[in-house]
């Protein structure tokens, strides 16, 4: 690990004025993503603001909306009892991700803003344009089958490895952050991540200093909700593919470099298609390698099966 | 940096590069060796610790990020003379075989108990709106953070269903 200085945020005013003003600062939350990540050296900030003790950790009412502060660990959502009876489908997201002992740690805003697993970002002696833009990808010519089959670019096909994410997008989160100058600002979650495009390294449109201080969720709408996930390995492990369905409501994970919001899927649904038929439109530009080609029919069967079970119709 | 974290009900002051995990704390700094460091990436869990009650990977957190933080490491649990029921239910199911994750194993097993006590539901809870109930199931699945490469899970679900009351 590369040397660096650490502060303990006393607020988060303070916080964001420490992290704008110190060159190379990053804030470090439940630091389950970061940490591994210097410890490779992938990531290497200079100076660590400590913004894990801020008040933030607090899960709210908000009219009929619930706010769930930026710090509070996956393990507090995905356990609080308003989240389990409003939005089951966001606790079955979390507890399907991670092991117990990353989620008591892991935190709702470093959970969003957590890297992609690929394996040749990780891989520090092969090119990745994520780590030094222009480089290259080494994953175009590599290994393939976990990687991205909607919005991937001639940069990079990394997909964003996260499971509460999806679930957030679903449900029609928003998030709040504060800008360095003291701002505050809500936008979709939707709306947080990026494509990679020729610029994989930005992966967000967050400005630099910017704090996620909560996800506020809508009440949730009517109809089932569910969260699918086909992976390797029965327990503790990433998404060759998700669904998250909360009543007409449909995002994909483990597809995309975003939580993917199937829209055109919501739109065929709605209009009385099958569900199988509904996803094959969402995936009809779905750009595969011969590996991850499976993805495309374990997306398709994978809705079909949750939209089944979310509607009761088959267990 | 000067930093003061109360380990196994003992308050430890000690002075820290801010590279410092708080398992390297444990064992390099205060020679508490219970707390195996196997992949050092939050992937296998031998190096699970108790802080403020709550089972972490202590090779993801910086010590200096834990100062005024209660921590029971495996040391703490139990002694020799005077075990905590965990570590009496891994001998006597024979938990275990090298032994060098049994420490993390323990920490994490004690942990997670106590958050299906909390009523914590899992990936294998039938129903996240309703109770838990621990079935094998929950254990195996609970207890997904621990690799053991002698793989002695059955011997290991057992010890743990039997200190919780459940059906192994």
């Amino acid at each position: 690990m590369r040397p660096f200085t650490y502060e303990r945020a006393t607020d988060v005013s303070q916080a964001v004025r420490a992290a704008a003003e110190t060159t190379g600062a990053r804030f470090l939350a439940g630091g389950t993503n970061l940490l591994d990540l210097m410890k490779l050296e992938i990531e290497q900030p200079q100076h660590l603001v400590d913004v894990s003790r801020l008040p933030l950790a607090q899960i709210e009412e908000d009219g009929a909306s619930l706010r769930i502060g930026a710090m509070a660990t996956n393990s507090q959502v995905a356990s609080d009892r308003r989240v389990r009876e409003r939005y089951p489908m966001l606790t079955q997201a979390i507890v399907s991700g991670a092991s117990g002992q990353l989620r008591n740690k892991a935190t709702t805003g470093g959970n969003l803003l957590q890297r992609t697993r690929c394996p040749y970002f990780y891989d520090t002696t092969k090119p990745c344009n994520k780590r030094r833009p222009g480089e290259g990808c080494a994953a175009l010519e590599g290994v393939s089958r976990e990687t991205a089959i909607l919005g991937a670019s001639a940069s990079c096909i990394a997909v964003h490895p996260s499971d509460m994410a999806v679930a957030m997008v679903a449900l029609g989160a928003e998030v709040e952050t504060l800008t360095p100058t003291g701002a505050a600002r809500r936008f979709p979650l939707m709306e947080l991540h990026r494509l990679p495009g020729d610029t994989p390294h930005l992966e967000t449109h967050m400005i630099p200093g910017e704090l996620i201080t909560a996800v506020v969720l809508p009440p949730p709408p009517p109809g089932g909700q569910i969260y699918r996930k086909a992976r390797d390995r029965a327990s503790y492990a990433t998404a060759h593919a998700s669904v998250a369905i909360a009543g007409g409501q449909v995002a994909l994970g483990g597809v995309a470099h975003k939580p993917w919001r199937a829209a055109t899927a919501e739109a065929a649904l709605a209009a009385g298609v099958s569900p199988t038929e509904a996803m094959t439109a969402e995936l009809e530009d779905a750009a595969v390698r011969d590996e991850s080609a499976f993805k495309v029919p374990l997306v398709a069967r994978l809705f079909a099966a949750a939209v089944r079970e979310s509607s009761g119709a088959a267990a | 940096m000067r930093t003061t974290i109360t380990v196994n009900g003992e308050a430890r002051s000690l002075d820290l590069d801010p590279r410092t995990t708080l398992l390297d704390a444990l064992r390099e700094h205060l020679k508490l060796t219970g707390a195996k460091k196997g992949c050092d990436h939050g992937q296998c869990g031998a190096c699970t610790v108790l802080v403020n009650g709550v089972r972490i990977n202590s090779c993801l957190s910086l010590a200096v990020a834990h100062d005024g933080d209660e921590v029971v490491s495996i040391e703490g649990l139990g002694t020799p003379e005077r075990l905590h029921a965990m570590q009496q239910a891994f001998l006597t199911y024979d938990a275990y075989q090298c032994g060098y994750c049994t420490p993390g194993q323990i920490c994490s097993a004690v942990g997670m108990l106590g958050e299906v006590q909390a009523g914590a539901p899992s990936h294998a809870t039938e129903d996240v709106r309703g109770d838990v109930v621990l079935t094998g199931d929950e254990i195996r699945e609970r207890m997904s953070g621990n690799i053991c490469r002698c793989s002695a899970y059955p011997q290991i679900v057992a010890a743990i269903a039997a200190v919780a009351g459940a059906e192994g």
